[in-house]
Parts: C-alpha cells; sequence; structure tokens
C-alpha cells in the first residue's frame, strides 16, 4: 500500500516546490484545489494527516482576541464542521505526522472583532502548515476568516479516506478590496434563508460585499418603522416582507463572515412599489390636460418628497451600520416628468429649460445632501455620473451598462471618483454553455489611464438581477459563476490561465455542493461523494 | 339551475351531457372566469361562472364507479387516490366551513368511472387517455376508458380546485371532454453526462404526471459514463460509470423508476446509444470498440463500436436480450446518432472490410451495422426508436419504426426532414425546437410553446404520422443542482 512519504516533525525536510500562482499544482491532480488562487503559496510534498476527533482551532497565545470574540469562535466551529463534514474519520492510521492545532493569531491591537467590516478592512492572512502546529496569522479578524477558508480548502481525503494537508505556506490578500453579490428582492422576494445561504457561499468565495438592491418597481419589501405603509401597500403580499428582525439577521450572519452588507433605495426612477405606500410622493402621469391613473418617477419639485427622504434615509442610516448606502439613480425615464405641468412650471423657474437631466441633478443633489447629513457614503449607478450631477468626491460611481465600459471606466476615474464594475458580470444573462470562462477573462483594468485613476477602481459587482430568478434557481444561477468574478477580484492579475481554472474551479463547486451550495456543474463530470 | 351568461351557437354534443360552452370567449376569458388555471389546456371545457361546490377536505373522498370495470385492488388508481388526496389538500388540519349560511353546496366525493379492465399493465404507445370531468349539482364523476385516462382526469379535477380567502376548497361546475392531441408526449434526461440519483427522476416523473407527459426517455448511458448496471455484463458499470459504487443504477432502481412512471402513465422507454456515444462502453468490454490508428499503429484512442467483429454482434445480441426484458416498453431507442467516421477511418481492419463488401461510403458501413442491430431487437419483439441520421443515412427501416427528429440546420430544417420521414412513411419524433438545454436569457418557454409541429408541408396522412414529440434536456451542464429549475 504505497503512500506519500512522512516523517516525524523534527527531521522534517521541508522541500518547498516554488509554485507560482500560474503553474498548476504538480502533485495534487484536483487536490489541494484553492479557489480564489492566494497572492502566494508555498506546498510542500509532505503530508500531515488530522483527524475529526482530536483536531482544533484555537486561539494563538500571543492572539489579541479570545474566547470572549464570539466572530472567531463561530469561525471556529463552522470551519471544523467544513473541514471534517458529518463522518467520522478513520480511527487506524498507518502512521505518519499529525497535525494537531491550528493557532489562530490576531495582531493588531485591535482585532476589530465586534465591529462591522467596511471598505478598509484589512483581510490579509498569513498561514503556515507545519507539523504539528499550523499558525494562522493576521492583524485583523477578517483576515483571520480569510484565512480560515483557505486552510479548509488546503486540507482533502487521501485514497483511504483519512483527511490530509500539505506542510505549506500561503502569504494572501485581495487584489480588489469591493467584491460583491447583488441581489434584488423587489423583482422577486428571496426568503431569508436563501440570502443566508448566498452569504454563507460568498464566504466560500471570499466575497466581502452583499449589495441590497432590497426595493424597485414590483415590491417594496422592507418594512420601515417610519412609514409602515410602504410595505403594507407596496409588498407582494404579508409572506413576502423583511421585518427589522430579519434585516438584523442576515447583517450580522454576513459580519461573521466579513461580509459588507450594503442597501439600494434605488430613486428616482423604479420606485412605483413606494407610491402604493406614501401618496404624493411619484410624479402623476398627465395626458395633455388630464391627469392620468399612472405615476412616475419620484416627485422632485414637492418638499414633502425631500422631507420623506430625511426622515426615510434617517432610519436606513441606522438600521443598516453599513458607512455607505447606494442610492440607485439608474433608468430614469423622463417621459413622465415632462407630462406633468406642475414639472414644466418648475423647470421655467428653474431655468432648466428642457434639459431633464437638470432636474433630476436637482433630486439627487437634494438626496446626497439628505444622505450626506446621516454621515453615510454613498454609492450610484453611472448615470448620475453620465448626467453632470454634481457628485461629492468621495463618491463610488458603479459602472453597469455593457457598451464602452471601458471609456466609462476611464472617465469616471478621470473626473477622480472611485468606481464599482458591474457591466461585464451580469450573470442574470444566462447563455449556453461555459460562461463562467467569459466573466474570468475580464480584467477591470483594462482600460485607458493612469496608475493613479487605475487605483480609483475599488473593485466589481457580480449582479444576479431577478426578473427571472426566485428562490428556486436562484443559488444554481449564481455558483460557480460567480466564483468566476471572485477570483478575478481577490487573485493577482497573471491569474488567467483557463485550464487551471477549470480544474481547480471545478472542484471547489463539489466542495460547495459538500457544504449545502447546489452549485451547478461547469461541464461533463461528478463529485466524489 | 342556473344558466350560464353566453350560450354558445356551437353546441358541440360530443357526448349525452347537456355541454354549454363559452363559445364566443376567448380562452383567456375563460381561464379568468374558471377561477383556476389547468394547464395543459383541455379540449373542450365549459364552466359556470357563478356556481361553485365546496370539498370537505376530511371527508373528501375518491371513489369507484359501481358500474366501474377496475375496483378497489386496482394498484394505479388506489394509489392515485391517495396521491391526489394528498396533492390537493395537503395535510391539514383544515378550516371547516361554517354550516349555517353556507351558500355552496357540499362535495364529499368524486366518483371515477373506468370502462376498460386492466390495471396492471404498462402504458402503451397507443393507450387511450380521453376522459370527461363532469362536475355539476347531481354528479361528480370522472368517466375514462382506461386507467391511463382516469389519471389525467384526477390530475385536471386537482387543477381546478382552489382555496377562497376563507380557506375552503373550492370548485365551479365544470364539464370537460379531454384527450391529447398527439399521444407521445415525452421528456428526456442524460444520465451519462451527469449522474441523476434516483431521487431526482422519480420527482421529474411526478413533475410529468403534473403536466401530463406520457413518456420518459431515459438516455442512460452515453460516452462519458456508463450507469446501468448488466446483469449480464456488470463490467460496464464497474468499469464504465463514473463510480461504481455511487453513480450507478443498480436494477432495483430501474424497477423502482419504471413502476413509479406505471402508476403515473408514463412509458418509460430507454435509450441505448450505439454505436456512436460509446465510449464508456469500451471500459467494460475490451475489443467492443474500434481501435483508432494513426498511420500503421494503434493510436490507444478509441471510436465507435467495431462493426466488423462478429464479437460485437455476439454482445449486441446478449446485451439486448436483457435489455429487451428488463425494460417492459415495446419501444426500445436505439440512438444512431453522430457517428463520427474518422477512426473508422483511420482502421486498416476496417478499410479492409469495405473494400470486400464494397461499401464505397461509410455511411453504408453505419448502415451495416445499424441493420444488424436492428435485426437482433426485433427478434426480441420490440419496435425501435432511431435517430434522424439512421433515416438519413438510408437504413433499412422496419414500417413500424419511429424516427426521433432533432437536428436543425440551414440545409436541413426540422420542418424538411419531417416532410422527408413522414413522406416514406415512417412514424415521426419531434425534438428539435425543443432542445431545453439551450438556454438563453428571458422568456424562452414561449419559443417552445409557439412551435407548431405539423407546420410542414405534407398531406394529412403524413400528419398522421406525427406521433408526438419530447423535450431534451441533455446533460452537459445539468445535474440535480440545477436540473428541476431548469426543466
Amino acid at each position: 500500500m504505497a503512500r506519500q512519504v512522512l516523517s516525524s516533525c523534527a527531521l522534517l525536510l521541508l522541500l518547498p516546490l516554488l509554485l507560482g500562482p500560474q503553474a498548476p499544482l504538480a502533485s495534487a491532480a484536483r487536490h489541494p484545489a484553492l479557489w480564489p488562487l492566494p497572492m502566494s503559496v508555498h506546498l510542500s510534498e509532505d503530508l500531515l494527516y488530522l483527524t475529526r476527533e482530536s483536531f482544533e482551532i484555537t486561539h494563538g497565545p500571543s492572539s489579541t482576541a479570545g474566547p470572549r470574540c464570539f466572530l472567531l469562535e463561530e469561525a471556529f466551529r463552522r470551519y471544523h464542521e467544513y473541514i471534517f463534514g458529518y463522518f467520522l474519520s478513520p480511527n487506524d492510521h498507518l502512521g505518519g505526522t499529525q497535525l494537531q492545532k491550528l493557532h489562530v493569531t490576531i495582531t493588531s491591537a485591535d482585532s476589530e472583532c465586534d465591529a462591522y467590516p467596511n471598505s478598509t478592512s484589512d483581510e490579509s492572512y498569513k498561514l503556515v502548515v507545519h507539523c504539528p502546529v499550523a499558525v494562522l496569522e493576521a492583524r485583523t479578524v477578517w483576515g483571520a476568516l480569510r484565512g480560515l477558508e483557505t486552510f479548509s480548502q488546503l486540507i482533502y481525503k487521501d485514497p483511504y479516506g483519512v483527511y490530509v494537508i500539505n506542510e505549506s505556506e500561503v502569504i494572501d490578500t485581495p487584489r480588489f478590496g469591493y467584491r460583491g453579490v447583488l441581489i434584488d428582492t423587489s423583482r422577486h422576494f428571496l426568503p431569508v434563508k436563501t440570502i443566508l445561504t448566498t452569504l454563507d457561499a460568498m464566504a466560500f468565495n471570499k466575497l466581502n460585499v452583499l449589495h441590497w438592491h432590497i426595493v424597485d418597481d414590483n415590491s417594496f419589501p422592507y418594512q420601515s418603522m417610519a412609514f409602515p405603509d410602504l410595505s403594507e401597500k407596496g409588498a407582494y403580499s404579508y409572506a413576502h416582507i423583511y421585518s427589522q428582525a430579519d434585516i438584523s439577521i442576515v447583517i450580522e450572519h454576513a459580519r461573521l463572515r466579513g461580509i459588507r452588507v450594503i442597501p439600494e433605495f434605488d430613486t428616482p426612477g423604479h420606485t412605483i412599489s413606494w407610491g402604493k405606500g406614501q401618496k404624493d410622493l411619484l410624479t402623476p402621469c398627465y395626458q395633455g390636460s388630464e391627469k392620468t391613473n399612472s405615476f412616475g418617477p419620484v416627485n422632485p419639485i414637492l418638499n414633502t418628497t425631500y422631507e420623506f427622504m430625511s426622515k426615510f434615509f434617517k432610519e436606513i442610516s441606522r438600521v443598516f451600520p453599513e458607512e455607505y448606502i447606494h442610492l440607485g439613480g439608474d433608468e430614469v425615464d423622463f417621459d413622465c416628468w415632462e407630462s406633468n405641468p406642475f414639472v414644466t412650471e418648475f423647470m421655467k423657474e428653474q431655468s432648466f429649460g428642457k434639459d431633464y437631466r437638470k432636474l433630476e441633478s436637482y433630486y439627487i443633489q437634494r438626496l446626497i445632501d439628505i444622505v450626506s447629513s446621516t454621515n453615510k457614503g454613498y454609492m450610484v449607478w453611472q448615470e448620475v455620473f453620465d448626467n453632470g450631477v454634481k457628485l461629492k468626491q468621495d463618491t463610488i460611481v458603479e459602472v453597469w451598462k455593457e457598451e464602452f465600459y471601458r471609456k466609462e471606466l476611464a472617465d469616471v476615474t478621470a473626473a477622480g471618483y472611485a468606481v464599482v464594475l458591474a457591466a461585464p458580470w451580469y450573470l442574470d444573462y444566462i447563455t449556453y454553455g461555459q460562461d463562467w470562462k467569459k466573466y474570468y477573462a475580464v480584467e477591470p483594468l483594462n482600460f485607458a489611464g493612469t496608475k493613479k485613476q487605475k487605483d480609483l477602481v475599488m473593485g466589481g459587482t457580480a449582479a444576479l438581477w431577478g426578473e427571472f430568478v426566485d428562490a428556486t434557481n436562484l443559488t444554481p444561477r449564481l455558483w460557480p459563476r460567480a466564483s468566476a468574478v471572485a477570483e478575478r477580484l481577490w487573485s493577482p492579475k497573471d491569474v488567467r490561465n483557463l485550464d487551471d481554472a477549470y480544474e481547480r474551479l471545478a472542484e471547489h463547486r463539489c466542495r460547495m455542493v459538500r457544504r449545502r451550495i447546489a452549485a451547478e456543474p461547469l461541464y461533463i463530470g461528478y463529485c466524489e461523494l | 339551475m342556473a344558466r350560464p351568461g353566453h350560450v354558445g351557437a356551437l353546441l358541440l354534443l360530443l357526448l349525452p351531457l347537456p355541454l354549454l360552452l363559452l363559445a364566443f370567449k376567448t380562452p383567456a376569458q375563460q381561464t379568468e372566469e374558471l377561477g383556476a388555471y389547468v394547464w395543459p389546456w383541455p379540449q373542450k371545457i365549459s364552466v359556470f361562472p357563478n356556481q361553485t361546490f365546496v370539498l370537505t377536505p376530511s371527508l373528501f373522498h375518491f371513489q369507484y364507479s359501481a358500474a366501474s370495470v377496475v375496483q378497489p385492488g386496482c394498484s394505479v388508481l388506489d394509489q392515485a387516490f391517495v396521491r391526489y388526496r394528498g396533492i390537493i389538500f395537503g395535510p391539514g388540519p383544515w378550516v371547516t366551513p361554517d354550516q349555517p349560511g353556507l351558500k355552496q353546496k357540499v362535495k364529499s366525493s368524486l366518483e371515477v368511472f373506468v370502462a376498460v379492465p386492466g390495471c396492471d399493465q404498462f402504458p402503451e404507445m397507443n393507450s387511450v387517455e380521453n376522459y370527461t370531468l363532469t362536475l355539476n349539482d347531481d354528479h361528480f364523476i370522472l368517466k375514462a376508458d382506461t386507467v391511463w385516462g382516469a389519471l389525467r382526469g384526477l390530475e385536471t379535477f386537482s387543477q381546478l380546485i382552489w382555496r377562497s380567502a376563507e380557506g375552503m376548497f373550492c370548485v365551479k361546475w365544470t364539464e370537460i371532454v379531454d384527450f391529447p392531441r398527439f399521444p407521445h408526449r415525452g421528456l428526456l434526461l442524460d444520465t451519462s453526462r451527469h449522474y441523476l440519483p434516483l431521487q431526482a427522476i422519480l420527482e421529474t416523473l411526478d413533475v410529468m404526471a403534473y403536466n401530463k407527459f406520457n413518456v420518459f426517455h431515459w438516455h442512460i448511458v452515453d460516452d462519458p459514463s456508463f450507469p446501468y448496471e448488466s446483469m449480464t455484463f456488470p463490467e460496464l458499470s464497474r468499469k464504465g460509470s463514473y463510480n461504481p459504487a455511487t453513480h450507478i443504477y443498480t436494477i432495483g432502481d430501474v424497477k423502482a423508476v419504471i413502476e413509479h412512471a406505471r402508476l403515473r402513465g408514463i412509458r418509460v422507454i430507454a435509450e441505448f446509444d450505439t454505436p456512436g456515444h460509446t465510449l464508456s462502453w469500451g471500459k467494460g468490454i475490451p475489443g467492443l470498440l474500434t481501435p483508432c490508428y494513426s498511420g500503421a499503429t494503434p493510436s490507444g484512442s478509441y471510436g465507435p463500436v467495431n462493426p466488423i467483429l462478429n464479437t460485437t454482434y455476439e454482445f449486441m445480441t446478449l446485451f439486448f436480450q436483457e435489455i429487451s426484458s428488463v425494460f417492459p416498453d415495446f419501444y426500445l431507442h436505439l440512438g444512431g446518432d453522430e457517428v463520427d467516421f474518422t477512426c473508422w477511418r483511420s482502421n486498416p481492419g476496417i478499410q479492409a472490410f469495405m473494400k470486400e463488401k464494397g461499401f464505397d461510403r461509410y455511411e453504408k458501413l453505419e448502415s451495416f451495422y445499424i441493420q444488424k442491430l436492428l435485426n437482433i431487437v426485433s427478434s426480441y419483439k420490440k419496435g425501435y426508436i432511431v435517430w434522424q441520421e439512421v433515416f438519413d443515412n438510408e437504413v433499412k427501416l422496419s414500417p413500424d419504426t419511429v424516427v426521433h427528429v432533432w437536428k436543425e440546420l440551414e440545409t436541413l430544417p426540422y420542418t424538411k426532414e419531417m416532410y422527408n420521414v413522414t413522406k416514406a412513411g415512417y412514424h415521426v419524433l419531434l425534438s428539435a425546437p425543443w432542445y431545453l438545454n439551450h438556454i438563453s436569457y428571458g422568456q424562452d418557454w414561449q419559443q417552445a410553446y409557439k412551435v407548431e409541429p405539423l407546420n410542414f408541408e405534407g398531406s394529412p396522412e403524413q400528419k398522421s404520422l406525427v406521433i408526438g414529440g419530447e423535450a431534451c434536456m441533455w446533460g452537459e451542464y445539468v445535474d440535480v443542482t440545477n436540473l428541476t429549475p431548469r426543466l
């Protein structure tokens, strides 16, 4: 029975196989399959074994976090389960060296254990797997979470069913700090359970932003304390509502995985459902001089609009601890505004002429002032920038239109704004075949610009708009396609080899399935159960 | 007894029941008045919109008519009665309707009458699936020629019921006469590109029944894996499956599928596709596949089944003897698609054989193989379905062969193929516009819906040869994680 050569710890000769991030892992066929690929990985051929019963993940002796850090305690429990599954490992070992512990050591004075992750969170970590104790070092708990995921990915079963791990060293930090997934809970309500499962899968892929497009034209599921009629009248039904408790659950579940929850309350367009519960918020459309029964975008000419927005966003800024709010601002249809005589009158008063972008600008400006007064930063879709709205310098612009998105990146960054890229990653646009490859091939910095401009690219978002998506098909549609985006945003720029990526991603997908994420297959094949 | 607002000028007296049709109303208007939605839409349906009955879940039961030739002990219907009670009412508890002031009449049973005996058989190509459903003051009765029709009627009945705002189970005064336009309404699953756990197949059969599908086309093996556990040749799955412990279908699994399908009036047609699409067969049967050559030496890779060896036909004889006995349906699907000639061409043994036989094209060699295979299968008293290439390559087929049209090419659109096949007198199945594995963004169900199978130039005799079609869910990108939402 041939086995890998194992020797006792003291005589261990570390043969570091210097493996650049691009070369396929020689000895391992599909093991270990790391996704996203860390910045630097050194694997030796020496294997250590682990057993469920005796392996422990604990705080390192010099860690600034300890047993009172619930975030880490929870993570230790969770990752122990992910590693060993629900099965007992064989008790007999043919000798060999055992890995007994993983010490997790936070090095910064402030571990940030009870904090929320934010745009500047340090997610770097260093992992040294050495007999008998592996050490995971990170400045903050956020890096520790990323390191735990990588550690769990290094472990695999040998042909005898024994859990093994290569002696190895990993130094890792993400290329981009904003790595997001957008979910749309207005076109279709998503049960909380589905959102939590999505957060779990995001953590497996080191994605760190949940962009929650929570309301839109079709339904308003957010239950507001200040304006309960919004969901009372605007949700699909009483069964299709997110209570404050639901929101808290999502935010905490995300926090424990180092994921920021950025809510998007998109205005002035995409707001039909708001008008059901908030009279006079939307612009009444006219046909000639006759008021029709239909409504358009938020009415920008009434003071009541801004009184409402002020009160509403004050609540939002309290409910969501995240420092950024996404204000939307996309696809504002001017037809209704044009039809409304009062709006026309207002345009005249303001000397906007016939340029309704100026009216949109006026609205957004006032909205931004309102939101700024709550001490939140804000994100907007690209139209807000395109239409010449005056933005604060720390606004983040999200580029979503596919046509000429590289030019848009250049323009936005040339104007000095930070940018997040969604355009090439609209995962709701399904097609036949291995479309993960085209998401993987995107290079976010592939646009004409200076280094200073390119530094303004914060990251990107894999968007799963909800027109054709609900709990029945969300998970297979998101995964593993979003994993391609995850690696593009985390790993170094030159990690692009599709063959290597296929091998690792196919195994990573099987791993997600084993962890109860119904990720769909990449291509013909099977997963070991 | 109130009468509906509109009395159709055309009174179709198909049965001695006074059917008052909602003539001059569009199907959409009829749907709106129904209060419930039926899918697929029945041939003839009329509803009295203001007449509603209430069903009491704790009492409601299906019962065999006294006059029915099928009575308790008929497994198909006994089990269907239990199943449909569950589907309609759920597990409970239920709201009890207030007795005083209850305006609607309460109904506590649906009588089921079956005219023709036969309960332990398997559904067939020519099984009669007609039924009528009469839900009025005097009668609540489902009448069908066969138990298969009764199953269809039960499904429709379950779709007519809705829950009122107070939680009561309601159904309107309804008269339905229904029968399928096409007798072969199939779904193809591919368990070779990705193994599908037994549970996934059984659940798919359940959903098929909800949609009145009646054929499960089991494309069970192919190039990537051979999950079918053969009793005669156990090496096939032992060597050819993805994992012989976890990714196989035992004879027990196969029997479970066949019975689960039977109880839903669904035929199981197995496809063992040869001579192409057979790489996984070669793992367990050395010598079955053609060794490809690189010049004068074998290259190490293999191609289609080797048509020149006697051992091939000895194998096929034994193998299809087993298959013929395991799968009770009269038809087997023998595949015959996409045979790549490159390997055959490279093999010197085959080149010699071609010369010997005077074959100038490799289609003739393919024909030669298929002919012998068809004869083997015929000797087991089975009929066969073949993919269109077998017809296109001019193989001699028995008259009751069914040709399965799947290609859509600029040079040969499927409408033309439908014409060609029916002109030659063969029955035809249509799949070409229904490759559901070809996903795209948006409401692509509409493209599938708009297809009109008889939209090809041909005589009425030709069109009568179209026995139906199949939606195909090939498995390159599909396994249990995404099968159901994709289907």
